[in-house]
């Protein structure tokens, strides 16, 4: 078990300690300054702006770049549900997979767009080469990119004095893409194929087994889909199973890289919005912050996992290398515990172990994650998650220390408060109303067993599978407890909804607050000021993030994971 | 100008009576809707009591628990009522004694045939003729038709030497609030005052036209998005409890929803408003919007005039300075004699300076003969004619003119000693007898007691100070040096007063002043808290967004802290009513689902007697915690001119922590109590 602890903390401190770097980078990538790598990428950046014809000195209001940055989404929406709706026909597809049914290509490809990737479907046989590399990949970086490209406006929006331009959405996008994810996507995917991913355009192996029997082993162009898939907070794999197979996750150096990809743009980010906004100490405290609530989840997960099921304990089943059930050998109880965590606290969503069998409080961590979605958070709308909390923190404590609230230096007042209220009203909102319609056609069909077959687990834990696909799609995360049947109309229309408006509305919800913020005069900072760079503020902001937690969402994990954790017992 | 706090108990017997009658009247639905948190509770009150009623006759369901769950709601509603009735009660009765209490300048009209009439100031019409006697403030702006005076225009220009005024040319206009100090004359009325100013004051203070606030709109935002959120936990409930092959009772939903949404802030929020205008008018402020008062915690800077401000209004003596061949004492005795007769405040300073400082003390002059010589306009001396000598004090070009008149020389050495004093920041007065200069006396303006302090408690709380005074740079920067303010604006005319305000708030600074004369009111109504006082001119005070009844400037910081206060209130009282959800959460929470889920037993770490109880004491205890706020909400919270990271600190361990634990406390009181008296 030793060892396994090393392991976490290594991972988590070696991510930690890069992501300053890459913060300083992204830094100087989106206000413009020269890199190391410039010579290579800025060619690729130029030419994609003439191509697509962007004035890359064209600004935009809050409301053009909230207005590019749909028109942009719908356009690829609409372009990668033709491409899996007509994919039969289209070239590579050597193992001739059949075109997407309508409801489930609304919903994968609402997912994709979305930076979700709930997965309804199998890739090994869902999805052809073409619709894995133009639809699911290429959605893969550009969301990403959307996310971080939003996040930036928005802090432009806050480091602005009287300003109505939060520059220009495309540029950003292609900046994103070009110099970030792509370079990241490039040394990630090689170090995936040296361990043993498939980079391969040949269908899939037919083998025979030891027994002799025929085996088809699904392959394709796996390794720069699994890399994209963790930097950029997607979490759709390329099979299934997504990183518990041994083709997406080879070894314990892939499951470290990996481990290491799904945590390292959204650390980075918040260093890059102190750079931005030229508050370090505010980064540092809001890292911290994260932190704090990170470490303690992380800590007691593996404490959970490592520990065993008492349960299956009880049964005569050896429990001391962790609960196994659901992991992989080649990983352990420990390192999926950090796995699962990181995943869902950053909205990524992939997995390296399975979710449902996570014993109960473990589990409660996981959909924790997802409930907070600000803890670090998925690729720039993480950040932006926080800085609603930010908001609301900073509309208690200001009033606290006796003075219209400010951020920054500026007043947040009803029209601030409007706007991070709808953000903050969402998420909550998607889940609980999301589940209780579940919960209501589940119990109010007559013969549960053959009418709606989605539970394989009743009771407090198919509550939790209900809960967890709902929670994971309004946190655009994309993992799955599994165990539920989710391929049928009802999630796939539900979900997929629910990820597109769990998406938009907290992304142009808080730019428009920016836009706000932006046009305001910027105070100077006094005595008599609340410093939002301080331990104190730091403190409050962990409590709102508690508390508001604990409220929204006590009562569904007290039916769900705890009251499953207390019959364990 | 004394300070009349006008305090009134918190408990007072005729507020809290009616206040109770007006907690019923207020459960009318079309005044609950303006506040959504209790409107809410008021819709759960009516639909918990249809479901007793109910209960109760189709003999179901357990109308002991319902009934007084309903009890305890409807007193939630009418506590909240209750605490709105109580500011506004004592709103009305500050109004009340205002009206009564309140004593405007009066002037003396000259009606046809020189007959002269004594009307309220504010009465004064355009065109009307008044007769202004030395002492007597100016009613209001207008032009001299008669008379030259002295006039001390210190309360509007900060220069604290009095001018001339004169009937032609261009020293005609005299500015209302400012005082005629010698001679009189008599004036036209220019301005037509808004008499009913004053009284609209009023009614903002009784509540009755009391608009929201922006902080108090965008706290609303909030604790409605928060009673939305709370509204979506609590509906939900029942689909999962379906599932989990269970039902909730619709008044235990009422009751967690009620617990949990954000009564204690809602119940309070429009009492801490109206409360705090309501200080304001314990001090004698009218502010013009509780806008104008939240601004106030918000202020950067603070415009303060030098005099009356910062300064004991007047000069006073400090020293006396003799030339050469004359004793410090003969030039005390001289300057003394002088000012026997001099009624104003620099005068009385020589004779008590006289007498503290050389031991001579006031001479029973009447068995000699004396004869006083007031300062006039045109001489611009004063004196006495005692036994055959003949002593004068004036400024030093008048004092000059009058000794070469005698024949006399005015030598070198007190042009020295009068140029000293004046580089000093101090004011000479020069004493001489004849053709004999004596000296020179020091008049100096002195800082007020405790100025020094409250600046340095103003910085603490990031707040900068700036004196503002007509006078020269060298004066002003040794008078702020003494004060410890952190900058002056010297010889300050009202365009660069107005200058400076639209620099600071251009460096988004938020600037409060105070102002009395028509020549301030562009600058009142420019700066972010605008204080006219009382006896300034009407355009000053519609200028401003609020009028100090009692002419004091000082009270703008006082001002400030009001501001503060009122926004600290609302804020910790928000703190502590989330804070508090969180033991409602454990009390209740385990009481729903135990029947599904026996194991949730382990939850209820208070270990309450039974789930009635545990939901029946969370409501109870939410019920009164407000009527246990209340009189925290009237007072405000214990203000301490701290930094913000102090305040923030010592607020988030009170109301933040203390919010967190102390209803686990009073819940566990409260369900012990119902099981001794076997109510649950």
């Amino acid at each position: 078990m030793g060892t396994e602890y090393v392991a976490v903390c290594f991972t988590i401190l070696f991510t930690i300690a890069t992501s300053l770097w890459l913060g300083r980078y992204m830094f100087k990538v989106f206000t413009g300054q020269r890199t190391l790598l410039d010579p290579v990428l800025f060619p690729i950046e130029r030419l994609v702006l003439r191509v697509t014809g962007v004035n890359p000195n064209e600004q935009q209001d809050w409301k053009q770049y909230s207005v590019s940055l749909l028109v942009s989404n719908i356009a690829m929406w609409l372009a990668t549900f033709a491409i899996v709706s007509i994919q039969k026909v289209l070239p590579l597809n050597p193992d001739g997979i059949a075109n997407m049914e309508p409801t489930l290509s609304f919903n994968t490809i609402s997912s994709f767009t979305t930076n979700t990737d709930l997965q309804h479907y199998s890739g090994e046989t869902g999805l052809s080469y073409f619709s894995q590399m133009f639809a699911i990949t290429f959605l893969q970086f550009v969301t990403a990119a959307t996310g971080v490209a939003a996040c930036i406006a928005i802090i432009r929006g806050l480091a602005g004095n009287r300003l109505t331009q939060l520059g220009n959405f495309y540029v950003d996008l292609t900046r994103a893409t070009a110099r970030v994810f792509l370079p990241l996507a490039l040394l990630v995917g090689v170090i995936l194929i040296w361990q043993g991913t498939p980079m391969t355009f040949e269908g899939a192996v037919k083998a025979t087994t030891l027994e002799g029997r025929a085996q088809t082993i699904a392959r394709g162009v796996v390794a720069p889909q699994v890399a994209i898939k963790q930097l950029g907070t997607n979490g759709g794999g390329y099979f299934g199973a997504n990183s518990t197979h041994p083709y997406e996750n080879p070894t314990p150096i892939s499951n470290f890289a990996e481990t290491w990809s799904i945590a390292i743009i959204p650390m980075a980010m918040v260093w890059t919005v102190g750079y931005m906004l030229g508050r370090r100490r505010l980064a540092v405290v809001i890292f911290v912050t994260m932190l704090a609530v990170y470490l303690p989840m992380v800590t007691f997960a593996v404490a959970q996992e490592a520990g065993g099921n008492p349960a299956i304990a009880a049964m005569g089943v050896d429990q001391s290398t962790g609960s196994m059930e659901g992991k992989e050998v080649r990983v352990g109880a420990g390192l999926s515990a950090l796995w699962g965590v990181t995943t869902t606290v950053t909205s990524n969503g992939s997995v390296n172990a399975t979710h449902d069998s996570f014993t109960p409080l473990g589990g409660l961590m996981l959909l924790t994650g997802m409930w907070l979605n600000n803890i670090f958070g998925g690729v720039g709308v993480g950040v932006i998650n926080m800085l609603i909390y930010v908001i609301v923190a900073v509309f208690v404590t200001g009033m606290m220390i006796g003075r219209t609230p400010e951020f920054l230096g500026k007043k947040v007042e009803a029209k601030e408060m409007k706007l991070a209220s709808l953000a903050l009203l969402w998420h909550p909102l998607a889940i609980l109303v999301g589940t209780a319609i579940a919960c209501s056609v589940w119990a109010t069909t007559a013969d549960p067993g053959t009418a709606l077959a989605w539970l394989e687990n009743p009771g407090a834990h198919g509550f939790s599978e209900m809960l967890y696909q709902f929670t994971s799609s309004a946190a655009n995360n994309g993992s799955g407890f599994e165990g539920l049947s989710t391929n049928t109309p009802f999630w796939n229309m539900s979900t997929g909804l629910v990820m597109l408006l769990s998406r938009y509305i907290p992304i142009i919800a808080p730019l428009a607050l920016a836009g706000a913020l932006a046009a305001k005069p910027a105070s100077p900072e006094t005595a008599g000021s609340l410093r939002a760079d301080s331990a104190t503020f730091g403190f409050t902001l962990w409590a709102v993030i508690i508390i508001l937690g604990l409220l929204m969402f006590m009562p569904v994990a007290v039916l769900g994971p705890i009251a499953e954790h207390l019959t364990l017992r | 100008m004394a300070e009349r706090a006008r305090t009134i108990s918190i408990w007072d017997p005729g507020i809290v009576g009616q206040a109770m009658l007006g907690s019923f009247r207020k459960l009318d639905p079309r005044i609950q809707v303006k506040n959504p948190v209790m409107f809410i509770v008021e819709v759960g009150s009516l639909l918990t009591t249809i479901i007793f009623i109910h209960d109760l006759a189709a003999g179901t369901g357990r109308p002991l628990f319902t009934g007084q769950v309903a009890v305890w709601l409807w007193f939630t509603v009418l506590f909240a009522n209750f605490a709105e009735a109580m500011a506004e009660g004592r709103g009305k009765a500050q109004a009340d004694t205002l009206r009564k209490t309140r004593t405007e300048a009066v002037a003396h009209r000259l009606t046809a045939g020189d007959r002269m009439d004594t009307v309220p100031a504010a009465s004064l019409r355009k065109n009307d003729v008044v007769m202004v006697r030395a002492g007597e403030f100016i009613p209001a702006d207008g032009e001299i038709i008669e008379g030259v005076a002295s006039v001390d225009e210190s309360a509007i220009t900060g220069e604290s030497a009095p001018v001339i005024r004169e009937s032609g040319g261009d020293r005609s206009a005299v500015t209302g609030g400012t005082r005629v100090i010698s001679d009189w004359i008599k004036m036209r009325v220019t301005s037509d005052p808004g008499h009913t100013f004053l009284d609209r004051m009023i009614a903002l203070v009784e509540g009755a036209e009391r608009q929201k606030t922006p902080n108090e709109i965008a706290l609303n935002i909030l604790l409605a998005v928060l009673t939305l959120i709370f509204l979506l936990v609590v509906v939900t409930l029942q689909p999962f409890a379906y599932y989990a092959g269970t039902e909730i009772p619709i008044p235990v939903l009422i009751a967690l929803l009620v617990c949990l949404i954000p009564t204690t802030i809602g119940a309070l929020i429009s009492a801490i408003g109206i409360a705090g205008m309501d200080r304001l008018v314990q001090h004698n402020v009218l502010a013009m919007s509780g806008r104008a008062v939240e601004a106030a915690g918000d202020v950067n800077t603070l415009l303060l005039d030098k005099t009356g401000t910062i300064t004991l209004g007047n000069r006073q003596a400090t020293e006396f300075v003799p030339v050469a061949g004359v004793t410090e004492g003969e030039l005390a005795d001289a300057a003394q004699l002088a000012s026997l007769a001099d009624e104003t405040p620099e005068g009385r300073s020589i004779v008590v300076l006289a007498k503290e400082k050389y031991l001579i003390r006031g001479r029973e002059l009447a068995d000699k003969e004396a004869a006083f010589v007031p300062f006039s306009a045109q001489t611009r001396m004063s004196g006495i004619n005692l036994d055959g000598r003949e002593i004068r004090k004036g400024a030093a070009e008048s004092i000059g003119a009058y000794v070469r008149a005698n024949g006399g020389v005015v030598s070198p050495e007190l042009q020295t000693i009068v140029d000293r004093i004046a580089r000093a920041g101090g004011t000479p007065l020069v004493v001489a007898e004849r053709m004999r200069p004596l000296g020179v006396v020091h008049l100096k303006d002195i800082v007020k007691g405790g100025m020094r302090q409250r600046f340095v408690a103003l910085r603490a709380m990031g707040i900068e100070t700036i004196m503002i005074t007509g006078d020269n740079p060298l004066t002003a920067a040794s008078i702020a040096k003494e004060a410890g303010v952190d900058d002056f604006l010297a010889q300050a005319t009202p365009e660069d007063k107005m200058a400076l305000i639209r620099r600071e708030q251009s460096e988004g600074k938020l600037v409060a002043m105070t102002g009395d004369g028509t020549n301030d009111a562009p600058a009142l109504a420019q700066a972010d808290v605008g204080v006219a006082m009382n006896t300034g001119t009407t355009a000053a005070k519609e200028a401003g967004n609020m009028v100090d009844l009692d002419s004091n400037p000082t009270k703008l910081i006082e001002i400030v802290e009001i501001g503060k206060q009122l926004l600290m209130t609302r804020g910790a009282l928000t703190t502590f009513s989330i804070s508090n959800d969180v033991a409602k959460y454990f009390a209740i929470i385990p009481a729903m689902f135990i029947l599904a889920f026996p194991q949730l037993e382990a939850l209820n770490v208070m270990r309450l007697a039974t789930p009635e109880s545990a939901i029946l004491s969370a409501v109870i205890f939410n019920a009164l915690i407000i009527v246990a706020l209340i009189p925290l909400a009237l007072r405000g919270i214990a203000y301490k001119p701290l930094g913000a990271a102090a305040i923030l600190r010592r607020n988030l361990l009170i109301y933040g922590v203390g919010g967190v634990l102390l209803p686990f406390v009073g819940i566990k009181a409260i369900d012990v109590f119902l099981a001794a008296v076997g109510l649950a």
